[in-house]
């Protein structure tokens, strides 16, 4: 038999998204293009408030709307009447208080959007608006009264590690302040919820991170068994951790199940700014003391996350910070302080870096405050302090993963820095773009570096497992999983570990929803090592069984067979036969777990092993600063990578640039403005992201040194790329302009003042 | 809810009179944005698109003047010959939006609205632009400064319509800068034009008070200097005459301090560009 070499779509190719023609088209259906027949549209009210004590609410104005079919508060609330991710201390609906602006407080079913507005309307809400407590620090002081019953402090944990008194000559102190992100998705929060016929249960549509875990927290609220909440993946436009919280959909289900009709909610971009939970706005102060060559002796540090009015995942964002305050450095001794506190600001949780963007913003700082005081070059610095396999990490686990920082470093080192501006650039090129607003001779250009470590999965002690099925029939495979696809790119790659695996080339994945175990959120730098092990050992069970097939037909003992390309192969005999015809009339169907490591909670010291594994990433900055004017252009950003083995290239080039993307955002643009607890820029006409103008040249090196835990060798290379790049333009800002800047995103008054 | 898209000026204006609170639209890039806020919610809308001569521009060297419909978008000012001889008010059009939003916003949307930021206006400010506006019964042409009377506030009556602006060529250089904390695609926090006329210097500002600003006293200083004797030193204070002039608001998107600072930089920089020093 002749066997015709093609491109196959195998593990280590540039294999195309099988969305990625419908999306670019416009073909694609995101959940806000669902629609179901006779459905009802929802809205919700929201507090204007901050901080206020609910006197009454008024429904009855709403009712009277012609086409207003549905009006609910926490008063229809069948099961639990709080959710959360953590902790369950957010209310589906505020019913005394209302503890931030924008939280829901009614929602309304009726025929037309327009009408639901109107409905929204003639609710009257009578509040007495309260004081917002605002100040993160004023939440540690006890200053003022409890908001919450569960108190102000969401979280406290310290870290005591080594000689507490150990001192060294150097000593360089900071205060660092880290802006509120939004995570920004393009496609805004949406589902269509369908009661069943006979109301015992709900099938509902959405866009989500972890199916699962938006079942169990919609049962538990709705009074359902979890078998009779089904939830099916909507299209996702985005995710970066604001889909991890739940938002619309118990509201969704509930306004379907009491009017027995399809429901859909979507968001606007306005309401989206509310109906998801930001990245922690944080104080950080570090002090380092350091040897005169260098190296680190002891880190003190205080972390302030304001988690705002709900915990959703700050006591885990917390850990992730404090636990990464040395970076990826070693340090012997540490004495950290974190809090993770309750304000009436918006609440805040999960977003891509989760909690070690904010602690790599500090510890970078501190990296080239520490290169100025010792006088050794910044990138010396860096490398005088890494971090290697093996060494204990102040929680005292020792890092196992592998750890290629040094490669990370020398090979961002060593890539071209761009050309020297032209003595008449164009002026899209200089800082300020269209706006025209320097001439060459008022630009000043400046390098900088970061560099990161990033933890990979869920931490302290938490199982989040991932369940894949394979079934093989006919020279055909079909995955089933619950894995999120939220741009990330898992449905591209599931099917080609099983081409692969298995050796076949027609792979098809089945509807991604609860019907089968859960695959853990699409978080955390995770689903690759986690869906892609589960996808990897169910592919393999359904080897064995294939090879237990064709070695009964053929008398080989199945141990000898293996797959060479698209062909099962005896190793140490003639017989060569096609996957294809191997499985011809024969089925098979395999379902596998796969679970991580255990790890373990920190104790009162901040000490365990409650890390699974770690990415490092490194990162250099080139700006161009119109010093005079405080505007940047962010020239190019060259990096290197620690991903483990790469699986799609052109997935992990995308991974890498788009993270650049929102890390530049982070350092000189992207902030949720708030005054007083009140959001002042929910829009994308005030809340700025980059365009392809704002956009840099990127250099990548992708550093593959295969990582023995990890699955298929391959690490997570989602949330790496976005941490130590803001550090890095930041530390370029300061190199061009000689100022000390502490606080991102640098505006142009903390450049030209 | 009824729209008219009315193909003349007199049925326009007369589609206006009979509904007094119908909403003007071409391009809809300012309206569409305050729909979906909720913070208009039109009944009725006239769409001025399909009026041809609020399409047409024409430049008339004989008499100085460059004559500009109120639908004309923001992408025909940009290059070519409105370019050409309206240089500023083509690097304005550049910074107005995506590429999108040029393709259907116009001079007439900007005038409508009347907002500090628009990116036009201090363009219109400085190069002594002429507003034209009719109503059923009347026609009037009113100077820009005489329009803009407030932040989103105009002298434009309920039942009149803007046809159009009439731009008085210049003679000498002029230029448009503009302040965002983004490259492209962002609001103005400052924004200067500068023009030079019979070797008089003009200088509007924008987002820096509750109209457009013409600084009057500092081009009165610059033009009693002299453009010949501009020295860097001397454009220096220029930008701060320019900045003194100015008043500027904290927002959300700005500081005054800043927008202060920010008007007086531009200034001296576009005076530098408009003397080639």
């Amino acid at each position: 038999m002749t066997i015709t070499k093609t491109q196959r779509d195998i593990l280590g190719s540039s294999a195309l998204r099988p969305d990625g023609v419908s999306k670019v088209q416009g073909d694609f259906a995101f959940s806000s293009d669902l629609h179901a027949e006779n459905m009802l549209w929802g809205a919700t009210l929201r507090s204007p408030h901050p901080y206020a004590r609910i006197i009454s609410i008024d429904l009855s104005g709403a009712w009277k709307i012609a086409g207003v079919e549905c009006v609910i508060t926490a008063e229809d609330v069948p099961g639990q009447l709080t959710y959360g991710l953590i902790s369950e201390d957010q209310p589906v609906f505020a019913k005394d208080f209302v503890r931030y602006m924008g939280e829901p407080v009614a929602a309304v079913a009726a025929d037309h959007p327009e009408t639901c507005r109107r409905a929204l309307a003639a609710i009257v809400v009578v509040y007495e608006v309260l004081t917002p407590l605002t100040n993160p620090e004023h939440a540690i002081d006890e200053a003022r009264e409890p908001i919450h019953p569960d108190g102000n402090i969401i979280r406290r944990q310290q870290i005591i590690h080594g000689d507490v008194n150990a001192t060294a000559p150097i000593v360089v102190e900071g205060t660092y302040d880290i802006g509120m992100q939004d995570q920004a998705f393009l496609g805004t929060e949406s589902a269509l919820a369908i009661p069943d016929h006979d109301g015992a249960g709900i099938e509902v549509f959405v866009a989500t991170q972890w199916l699962h875990e938006d079942r169990k927290q919609m049962a538990k609220c709705l009074a359902l068994p979890e078998e009779k909440v089904r939830l099916v993946l909507g299209g996702v436009g985005g995710a970066f951790g604001a889909r991890e919280d739940i938002s619309l959909q118990v509201h969704t289900a509930l306004l379907a199940m009491r009017t027995s009709r399809p429901v859909k909610m979507q968001y606007g971009r306005e309401e989206s700014f509310f109906g998801h939970v930001h990245r922690h706005p944080a104080q950080i102060w570090m002090r380092h003391h350091a040897n005169t060559d260098g190296r680190i002796v002891k880190i003190e540090a205080r972390f302030v996350f304001d988690g705002g009015a709900y915990s959703s995942t700050s006591s885990a964002v917390l850990i992730n910070g404090v636990t990464h305050t040395q970076g990826p450095y070693q340090c012997p001794n540490a004495i950290v302080d974190g809090y993770a506190v309750r304000t009436n600001n918006p609440p805040c949780g999960a977003m891509r870096g989760f909690g070690v963007v904010q602690a790599c913003f500090a510890h970078e700082g501190q990296m080239d405050k520490l290169a100025v005081a010792t006088g050794i070059d910044e990138v010396e610095i860096r490398l005088r302090n890494i971090i290697h396999t093996g060494d204990t990490m102040i929680t005292g686990q020792v890092l196992e993963s592998v750890a290629p920082l040094e490669r990370c470093i020398r090979e961002t080192a060593a890539m071209p820095l761009p050309r020297e501006m032209e003595a008449h650039p164009h002026e899209l090129d200089l800082p300020g773009g269209s706006g025209r607003t320097a001439d060459r001779r008022n630009i000043v250009r400046g390098i900088g570096w970061g560099v990161s470590m990033k933890n990979l999965m869920y931490s302290e002690g938490f199982d989040d497992y991932s369940t894949a099925r394979c079934t093989l029939t006919n020279g055909s495979v079909e995955l089933k999983f619950a894995t999120s696809e939220v741009g990330q790119g898992f449905v591209t790659l599931a099917p080609q570990i099983a081409r692969s695996v298995l050796g076949v080339d027609n792979v098809t994945y089945d509807t991604i929803d609860t019907q089968i175990g859960s695959a853990g959120s699409t978080s955390a730098s995770r689903q690759t090592w986690m869906s892609g092990g589960a996808v990897d050992g169910a592919c393999r069970m359904v080897r064995e069984r294939l090879f237990e097939h064709v070695g009964a037909l053929h008398g080989i003992d199945p141990l000898r067979l293996a797959i060479d390309d698209t062909d099962v192969v005896d190793t140490i005999g003639s017989l060569r036969i096609t996957v294809q015809e191997a499985s011809t009339n024969f089925t098979v169907s395999e379902t596998f777990e796969y679970h991580h490591r255990p790890t373990q909670d920190l104790d009162d010291n901040g000490q365990g092993n409650c890390h699974v594994a770690f990415a490092f990433v490194a990162h250099r900055a080139v700006v161009d600063v119109d010093v005079e004017l405080g505007l940047v252009k962010v020239v190019q950003i060259a990096t290197a990578q620690d991903v483990g083995r790469v699986l799609n290239p052109m997935s992990v080039i995308g991974q890498i640039e788009g993270g650049i993307a929102q890390g530049l955002g982070l350092a000189v643009m992207e902030e949720i403005i708030v005054t007083n607890g009140i959001v002042r820029n929910p829009s994308f006409t005030d809340y700025l992201l980059p365009t392809a103008l704002d956009a840099p040249q990127v250099l990548i090196s992708m550093i593959e040194e295969p990582d023995p835990q990890a699955p298929m060798g391959a690490k997570g290379v989602g949330e790496a790329p976005c941490i130590s790049v803001t550090p890095a333009i930041v530390a370029a800002i300061r190199n061009a302009t000689g100022k000390s800047i502490d606080r991102c995103p640098v505006r142009p008054q903390d450049i030209c003042f | 809810m009824p729209v008219f898209i009315p193909s003349s000026l007199t049925d326009a204006t007369r589609l206006l009179s009979n509904n007094p609170s119908a909403h003007l639209v071409t391009g809809g890039t300012d309206l569409m944005v305050e729909v979906n806020f909720n913070h208009r919610h039109p009944e009725t809308v006239i769409s001025l698109r399909k009026i041809p001569e609020f399409q047409h521009w024409n430049i008339d060297n004989k008499s100085g003047v460059v004559h500009i419909g109120s639908s004309v978008p923001y992408a025909t000012m940009e290059h070519g010959e409105l370019a050409q001889a309206l240089p500023a008010l083509a690097e304005a059009a550049r910074t107005v939006g995506s590429p999108q939003i040029r393709a259907a916003g116009s001079l007439g949307g900007n005038l409508g609205t009347c907002s500090p930021a628009g990116d036009s206006l201090p363009v219109l400010s400085a190069l002594n632009a002429i507003v034209h506006l009719h109503s059923e019964t009347t026609s009037r042409s009113v100077p820009f400064a005489e329009f803009m009377v407030g932040p989103k506030r105009n002298s434009r009556l309920p039942n009149e319509i803007i046809s159009g602006v009439t731009i008085p060529l210049t003679n000498g250089w002029q230029g448009y800068a503009k302040v965002g904390v983004r490259n492209a695609m962002v609001i103005s926090v400052a924004s200067v034009c500068l023009a030079i006329h019979d070797g008089n210097v003009r200088v509007a500002l924008g987002s820096v008070g509750p109209t457009i600003i013409r600084g009057s006293e500092s081009e009165a200083w610059i033009n009693s200097v002299g453009l010949e004797n501009v020295t860097p030193s001397v454009a220096q204070e220029f930008g701060e005459r320019v900045r003194a002039e100015s008043r500027p608001i904290d927002d959300h998107r700005s500081t005054a301090e800043y927008r202060r600072h920010a008007v007086g930089v531009l200034a001296t920089r576009l005076l530098l560009r408009g003397v080639q020093r």
